[in-house]
């Protein structure tokens, strides 16, 4: 799309991957043209690609009827991005998720404390060097199997 | 138990009957609703199913009115404490009945997330296996706690009776 | 009994006025002004004393003063509309900080919400939740793609077809398989038929909510009978799992057609009993109009999407405009309110259960015979019967229930038109038998954090409206 020109590389339809340092200029273009629904921020964390963390950006315009996927890429070593809040206010909870199960520091954002973890947890669960958690399940008298 | 050791042998008096008949006939739950098994647990309370002719439509909000604590519903690790504080601001005597899978053991989400058992911080009276378990379910674990307390099968030790 | 962990001496020790390890002498029996005492009774010699204060209070959450909270805007609900004029009519220390919640009759589900408080009226409302993060997008990671409808069922529990749709929705668009039009036929009946469930949940909560206490007993009357039809579908009353990738589970039932007639004879009645007692009731009116207006642009800005949005005026229903399942053949409209407040939200969920009903008419008069789920046998499970039949239906069934189907690498994201609003699932899939991420985009989770927007500057007793009107389903906001 136009509007996107030198900010964004388009992968497939309505999916854009977006550079982190054009990703500010990316969502105000995308706002101006039309783009006024948010819906969605989340990331993926890819582990052994580069980058590791891809976030995901959702937004819908209303107008067209379309949908708008920005990928942003951010490196496992410096995890930081840019916070969206200033343009779109619904971010703020989106991104304190991200934070609080990926680790991904949003530079700029009011409130960035954990969300759903309670807040003295320590690390970051959905990333893949963290554990599911699980315990081993203890049958009555599975000990005596042996 | 502590205080069936100092009784050997003690039979149960008209009295003790008598409260436990009543303990039994209008035990309040608090509300402590937390996931899909909370909703099942309100259409328990609610016209079809009708647990108000057991004597516990009252659901008390506040659980220092409450007698009985039905966890419905899956605890995590943030709500623990808020569970523990609840319980602890019943009066005796109280009961609990974990109710699901969630509850009794941490049901399909054995992660980071969830306390694996409710029973890791509050002691459990009876438990309600499902996922959720349909109000038939529910009430047949609250029936069979009215007839363990009936019974006189769980004493909270508080001295008197 | 026996096995249960029993606090016996606790019990029995009386409390002292000597603190346990770990908490400051200062703080005991005079309340303490470093440490807020949440509780008064703590049984000495237990360590969990701290535990439980420690973890009850704010900690990062902790409602700032005014003129420290760089998050005011958001809380203040003023970060969207930036004409608001606030007059200051109290000092600061005429503004009271209540806690509403985890554990609250009316905050349906595990939702805290700070307040500060200038009398009646709330100046400040910061929702903090997480109190049922069940950690369950981690768990998705290690389901195989047929067990992860259990998984997603379970967040947003009031509509769990919903959640299994666009699970499905979102794997089949990575496998490429085209489904049978029963399939879609089956899945768009059994979808509005649990809108109508979580319509009638609603209508329900929020009479009770506002204090019209016999809401609460109609609405789940009706609400049984669309579950006992469930039943007789999927085998449960909730978290059916039914809806799997490739079809539906199994097909309707003989005599669904008698039940679902019975439906349709009886709900409508029924909610036109509910619309005789509420519509006009000047109690309903004057607690519910007015109240908890949320702007069209505010909702563009939170996210906020489905019948709030709709209330709002913003004519968005992603049935008509991203149609899924064959929806698009089916004659229905989208109800809109004008005001945003709580009675159009109201009126516009009453709407859409009589919208809901009439797709299920046409559903039942025109379901398509056929196969009820693709019969691409790496997907789908082989009918029982083959498998004593056929070497080849053993072992694509052995295969489907150990190992699970794989799933060619790629992303995507679907969205269905859930009771609340846009439930989307984005899937990640790096080859394998189990999904690489499974995230879903919560409606509700937009709800909440839009209620500052919404409560401000009202009265306590309005925010209960409000949030009831928000339909907010904490499985869904904290996953």
């Amino acid at each position: 799309m136009a509007f996107l020109e030198g900010l964004a590389e388009e992968q497939e339809d309505g999916v854009y991957l977006v550079a982190r340092a054009d990703l500010m200029g990316a969502v105000t273009a995308a706002r101006d043209e039309g783009y006024l629904t948010f819906v969605d921020i989340t990331a993926v964390d890819h582990l052994r690609d580069e980058p590791r963390f891809v976030v995901v950006i959702n937004l819908i315009a209303r107008s067209r009827g379309r949908r708008l996927l920005l990928r942003i890429g951010v490196p496992g070593d410096d995890p930081t991005l840019p916070s969206i809040t200033p343009v779109f206010a619904g971010a703020n909870f989106y991104e304190r998720e991200v934070w609080d199960l990926f680790g991904i520091e949003f530079t700029g954002h009011p409130d960035l404390t954990r969300i759903l973890l309670p807040d003295d947890w320590e690390g970051h669960p959905l990333r893949k060097d963290y554990g599911v958690g699980s315990v081993p399940v203890q049958f009555k008298g599975a000990h005596k199997a042996t | 138990m502590a205080g069936e050791a100092q009784h050997p042998g003690f039979l149960m008096t008209t009295l003790e009957k008598g409260v436990n008949w009543a303990r039994t006939r209008s035990m309040w739950p608090a509300t402590f609703g937390l996931a899909c098994c909370a909703i099942e647990m309100m259409a328990t309370g609610a016209s079809h199913h009708d647990l108000s002719r057991f004597g516990m439509e009252v659901f008390r909000a506040s659980p220092r009115q409450a007698d009985l604590m039905i966890v419905a519903g899956r605890v995590s690790q943030k709500m623990a404490p808020v569970l523990r504080q609840v319980y602890d601001q019943m009066a005796e005597p109280k009961w609990v009945i974990s109710m699901g899978a969630c509850a009794s053991t941490g049901g399909m989400f054995n992660n980071y997330a969830l306390v694996q058992g409710v029973d890791q911080i509050v002691p459990v009276d009876m438990y309600v296996p499902g996922c959720p378990p349909n109000p038939q379910s529910l009430m047949h674990g609250i029936l069979s706690l009215q007839e363990k307390v009936m019974a006189g099968e769980i004493r909270r030790s508080t001295g008197v009776l | 009994m026996s096995d249960t962990p029993h606090n016996v001496e606790g019990d029995l020790e009386a409390p002292t006025t000597e603190a346990p390890d770990g908490i400051d002498a200062a703080d005991v029996g005079t309340g303490g002004a470093a440490r807020r005492r949440v509780h008064d009774l703590w049984v000495a010699g237990t360590e969990e004393r701290d535990w439980v204060a420690a973890a009850t209070d704010e900690g990062a959450q902790e409602l700032l003063p005014r003129d420290l909270d760089p998050a005011i805007d958001i809380q203040r609900g003023i970060a969207v509309v930036d004409d608001y004029v606030e007059e200051v009519t109290a000092e600061e220390d005429e503004r009271q900080i209540i806690n509403m919640g985890p554990q609250h009759p009316s905050t349906h589900g595990v939702l805290r919400l700070h307040l500060e408080l200038e009398g009646e009226t709330i100046r400040r409302v910061k929702p903090i939740i997480g109190y049922l993060h069940t950690g369950m997008e981690k768990t998705g990671e290690t389901l195989t793609y047929m067990q992860g409808g259990t998984n997603v069922t379970r967040m947003d529990y009031l509509s769990p077809l919903f959640n299994e749709l666009a699970y499905s929705l979102a794997v089949e668009s990575l496998l490429d398989v085209e489904l049978p039009p029963r399939a879609d036929a089956i899945r768009v009946l059994m979808t509005e038929l649990n809108r109508v469930a979580s319509h009638l949940l609603w209508v329900a909560t929020q009479g009770m909510d506002i204090g019209a206490l016999s809401m609460m007993l109609y609405g789940w009357r009706e609400r049984e009978k669309i579950l006992q039809f469930f039943e007789t579908v999927t085998g449960l009353r909730m978290n059916h799992n039914y809806i799997r990738p490739g079809g539906v589970a199994a097909d309707l039932p003989d005599g669904w057609e008698a039940d679902i007639e019975h439906i349709l004879s009886e709900v409508p009645v029924a909610v036109g009993e509910y619309e005789q007692l509420l519509n006009e009731n000047p109690i309903f009116l004057d607690r519910t109009v007015g109240i908890g207006v949320i702007t069209p642009d505010e909702c563009d800005a939170y996210g906020v999407t489905g019948p709030m949005a709709r209330a709002s005026g913003i004519d968005w229903d992603l049935r008509k405009a991203m149609p899924y399942s064959g929806i698009e053949a089916y004659d229905f409209d989208v109800p809109l309110g004008k005001h945003g407040d709580v009675f159009d939200r109201y009126i516009v969920r009453i709407a859409e259960i009589r919208e809901s009903l009439r797709i299920v008419t046409q559903v039942l008069e025109t379901l398509p015979a056929g196969d009820y789920r693709t019969d691409n046998r790496k997907v789908t499970p082989p009918p029982r019967k083959r498998i004593d039949e056929s070497m080849e239906a053993l072992i694509h069934h052995f295969k489907l229930f150990t190992e699970g189907f794989k799933v060619p690498a790629g992303e995507a994201y679907r969205a269905v038109e859930g009771p609340r609003g846009e439930l989307g699932v984005y899937l990640v899939s790096k080859g394998g038998a189990r999904p690489w991420r499974i995230h879903v985009r919560a409606p509700s989770f937009a709800a909440v954090q839009a209620l500052p927007a919404m409560m401000t500057d009202s009265l306590v007793a309005d925010i209960i409206a409000t949030l009831a009107s928000a339909d907010p389903v904490l499985g869904d906001v904290d996953r």
